[in-house]
């Protein structure tokens, strides 16, 4: 099939959903195409809340500075003034398409702390938030009528004299590859954790979008800066919302000190997500920990406040380690959770490449900088979800569609059937999967070094030829995840290489990129954003650079 | 730990392995779902792993061409709602040891939804009925302005966390008596949605709401067997949704219906003579003159009255009914 759309949206996440809603507003034809259904996206995912100065006594320069603070200074200032500036108006929106928001005793929006912020400016429903906020936008998806591509996954993406001009997707159900032209595509297809081993990542986050967008010419920046988070549960590595350390939760060692006390006097357990997860890191690995785990304590807040604020943590504590959390500590540790950077994108979410824009996790705007804030992610969903479906829609306006695109089609049928075709040589996508997944968690986590990022590459470069002989395990067409699994792996592994290239340039520890050889933040030579270009298969990316936008907070010492 | 797993097989295109056997086929009213056949496997798992962890390792390691849906693990996202051992559940949520029966836990696609492959079903009826029931706000006017929230008590909105923690998952649906025999019936979890927006103090429809689900196919076609509240991963107990839904119905003047006739007419009963007559029920609910739908339930009056279970002809009140009535003037209301 050859369907026409003015913009077809990857990915139906908050970022996703936001962005078409937005550009169907604005009178485009729109489509999204995403591999599940999207109240299966992974941003139902995130539990503890949005971050705006919508309180009297906050200010948007208040979320900004915190939030660039929290970048370890490499985020973009404009682009971050932007989010903090619309974030109040954004969330006052989605409580007017329902969202059940927790309430004051005025009855207007109540708030909690989280990390890395100078006061309270965090709104939520319970520990569902992102699903509270991602089952709002899809209503408003299907009450706004836009066509979704369910159970379809991207396989490549179609351009012309350097402009995107289409996408082809397999149909899951059918197994049938089809082509949608469209004037602009946005990518709004989340993250990369199933790169690593463990994460908090759901197993649909394979980093799909940064790849085809690497491939099809949008440069990818800051790569290295992925995040660990401090608190996910120890054996399963599921989140456990740092709105619990919001609401007062403790972190403890072995020897039942708040050792945060040494890292963070001022914020204790609501430092920045960087410092509190080095700051466990050091406690287990100086012997303070509890089986590799610190403990995360919540009982001092009684009952009440954890089944009313915190109930979906407490089922998991309960479900995945029996654990109740009313009457025991949390055995928790640092664990791979998000990713800072990706495709380069402006305020409107433009890549370089004409036609092709990205929103959400898979972008990089940037607004995370190093360091991401908690409660950030959620309000950079739906802040340049929007600004890019609006941005995407005037584009489309401007250009015309493009015919053709058969050819790609083809190609990828042909690709699509070699690969299916392809002997079985013992050989398993799923056992590479894992072997890449703890390399990376092993040489390109918390703490990186030249000789391990040098093992890291090598490794990569390895397991790149043996994908080559990967064979899919299923020879049907009908809903064939073998297939994608396998295309999925190859995604994955132009992440890998991408960040281990970053972490190994960069030669200073900034945000969540710690290099035990170079421990200290470089502002002379670093305080800039590393690029990263495709060219062409088998080659290095190109690295090139960019200063970070400075408008009113020039780089400090970071405390907390 | 050894776990054994049975799975349910299904390929459209016919392609099985040969240690697939064939199964028996589906009782009605799900005899018209495709046979499956089914595949043992072990694993080899700790002993607190769930099904999902089984179905991962065997699509994993032993067998990539076992399709199942799943994504978050942890009970968020919904995509693992299956048959386990003849009911639905999360895979993800349900432990191996506790559905090991007989040696063995058996899993497979829901028969009471079209199946696509293996563990897939398609979910198209669940999305159809979500849709149907508006399941959006419908704004109060005059909507604040853009930097202003509703004013509303944090009660009104911790009330509906409950409903709001749906996820979707589909498990009440896939064991809803009432869906299994009536495809028109809205099923538990778009009822459990009406009512998050029926009871938004912010919506302003809920009038309306409560009109068009008051038609055939709504809230009184539920008949109470309480399998969505027992299948229910998230404790969203739709039926508790639905008995609400009922009440604020009724309370709203939607009443020419046979399921408050039939509220009405088993009160009156009870309040009369202590005891249900069963033999006016039927006619007092459907309409004494709608005799089409009388004898619509003829067959089972036949049953009935084979296997022994007719009414008695003659409705006594048991002794001491008066007490009975004072407790309806006290409980006061609509049967007062």
């Amino acid at each position: 099939m050859i369907a026409d759309h003015d913009i077809v949206v990857l990915g139906a996440g908050l970022a996703g959903m936001r962005a078409a809603l937005e550009a169907a507003r604005a009178g485009s034809n729109v489509a999204i195409v995403t591999k599940v259904h999207p109240i299966r996206s992974h941003s139902s995912a995130a539990q503890g809340g949005i971050n705006a100065a919508i309180a009297e006594e906050d200010t948007w320069e208040s979320h900004a500075f915190d939030t660039v603070k929290g970048s370890d200074y490499l985020a973009d200032q404009e682009a971050v003034e932007i989010m903090c500036r619309e974030a109040p108006a954004d969330i006052i929106e989605f409580e007017h398409m329902g969202v059940i928001f927790y309430r004051n005793e005025e009855g207007m929006l109540g708030r909690r702390a989280f990390g890395g912020a100078s006061l309270a400016r965090t709104y939520f429903v319970g520990d569902i938030t992102g699903q509270a906020l991602l089952v709002t936008l899809y209503d408003q998806i299907l009450k706004a009528g836009v066509k979704v591509y369910e159970e379809w996954f991207a396989t490549a993406i179609d351009m012309e004299d350097g402009k995107c001009r289409g996408v082809v997707a397999l149909e899951m159900i059918t197994g049938e590859l089809h082509l949608l032209r469209a004037k602009a595509l946005i990518f709004a297809t989340g993250g990369l954790g199933r790169l690593y081993e463990p994460s908090t990542n759901a197993l649909i986050c394979t980093g799909d979008g940064y790849s085809l967008a690497y491939r099809a010419g949008a440069p990818l920046m800051d790569m290295a800066m992925v995040q660990y988070h401090p608190t996910t549960l120890a054996g399963s590595g599921f989140l456990m919302t740092e709105a619990a350390r919001g609401e007062g939760a403790y972190l403890l060692n072995s020897l039942d000190e708040r050792f945060m006390q040494k890292y963070a006097p001022n914020k204790m357990e609501l430092a920045a997500r960087d410092v509190t997860s080095r700051a466990e890191a050091t406690e287990i690995a100086q012997g303070r920990g509890i089986d590799g785990n610190v403990l995360l304590d919540l009982r001092h807040l009684g009952r009440d406040v954890i089944l009313k604020k915190l109930p979906q943590i407490h089922e998991m504590a309960l479900d995945y380690l029996g654990i109740d959390m009313i009457e025991q500590p949390v055995p928790v540790r640092p664990g791979m959770h998000y990713q800072m950077g990706g495709i380069k994108t402006d305020v409107d979410g433009a890549t370089r490449v004409p036609g092709i824009y990205a929103a959400g996790e898979v972008a990089c705007v940037s607004v995370h900088g190093g360091n991401r804030l908690g409660a950030n992610s959620l309000l950079d969903t739906i802040v340049f979800g929007r600004r890019s479906g609006r941005a995407a829609a005037l584009y489309a306006q401007s250009v015309e569609l493009s015919a053709g695109g058969e050819i790609l089609l083809r190609e990828e049928q042909e690709r699509l059937d070699d690969l299916l075709s392809r002997p079985y040589t013992g050989e398993t996508c799923a056992g590479l999967r894992l072997e890449l997944a703890t390399m990376m968690d092993e040489k390109v986590g918390l703490y990186r070094d030249e000789a391990g990022l040098n093992e890291a590459l090598a490794a990569l470069n390895e397991y790149r030829k043996r994908y080559r002989n990967v064979a899919v395990g299923d020879k049907g067409r009908v809903f064939n995840q073998a297939l994608t699994f396998v295309l999925e792996l190859g995604f994955m592994l132009d992440c890998g290489e991408t960040i281990i290239r970053d972490a190994l340039d960069r030669t200073e520890s900034r945000g969540a990129h710690t290099r035990t050889d170079y421990p200290e933040r470089n502002d002379r030579d670093w305080l800039k954003h590393t690029l990263l270009t495709y060219r062409g298969e088998g080659a290095e990316p190109e690295l090139s650079y960019m200063p970070v936008t400075i408008t009113q907070w020039q780089p400090e010492v970071r405390t907390y | 730990m050894q776990f054994t797993i049975e799975v349910g097989r299904y390929n459209p295109e016919g392609h099985y392995a040969e240690t697939a056997v064939p199964g028996q086929p589906f009782p009605p009213p799900w005899n018209a779902s495709p046979a499956r056949r089914y595949q043992t496997y072990t694993v080899d798992l700790p002993s607190h792993a769930v099904v999902l962890d089984a179905l991962i390792a065997i699509r994993e390691y032993q067998d990539p061409s076992l399709a199942v849906r799943c994504a978050c693990r942890s009970a968020i996202c919904g995509s693992c709602g299956m048959w386990i051992n003849g009911h639905a559940n999360l895979a993800c949520k349900s432990k191996l040891e506790a559905f090991t029966q007989d040696g063995k836990t058996r899993v497979e696609s829901p028969p009471s939804m079209p199946i696509i492959r293996d563990l897939v079903c398609d979910m198209t009826p669940f999305w159809d009925k979500h849709l149907a029931v508006k399941p959006w706000l419908q704004n109060k006017e005059p909507l604040p302005s853009p930097d202003e929230e509703y004013r509303v008590p944090n009660a009104a909105m911790e009330e509906l966390i409950q409903e709001v923690s749906c996820i979707s998952c589909g498990a009440c649906l896939m064991d809803c008596e009432s869906f299994a025999v009536n495809p028109d019936f809205l099923g538990p979890q778009a009822l459990a949605q009406a009512y998050r927006y029926v009871g938004d103090p912010r919506d302003a429809k809920t009038k309306e709401r409560l009109g068009e689900l008051s038609r055939p196919g709504g809230i009184w076609d539920c008949t109470h067997c309480f399998e969505c509240v027992q299948q229910c991963p998230k404790g969203v107990a739709p039926l508790d949704q639905i008995l609400k839904l009922r009440k604020l119905a009724v309370d709203a003047g939607y009443t020419n219906n046979a399921g408050t006739r039939h509220a009405d007419a088993f009160a009156d009963s009870v309040k009369h003579s202590g005891r249900l007559n069963e033999l006016t029920l039927l006619p007092k609910s459907v309409g004494f003159f709608n005799i089409m739908d009388q004898l619509k339930t003829l067959p089972s009056a036949i049953n009935m009255a084979r296997a022994g279970k007719l009414p008695p002809l003659i409705h006594k009140a048991i002794p001491g009914v008066e007490r009975i009535k004072k407790i309806f003037q006290r409980v006061g209301g609509r049967f007062k």
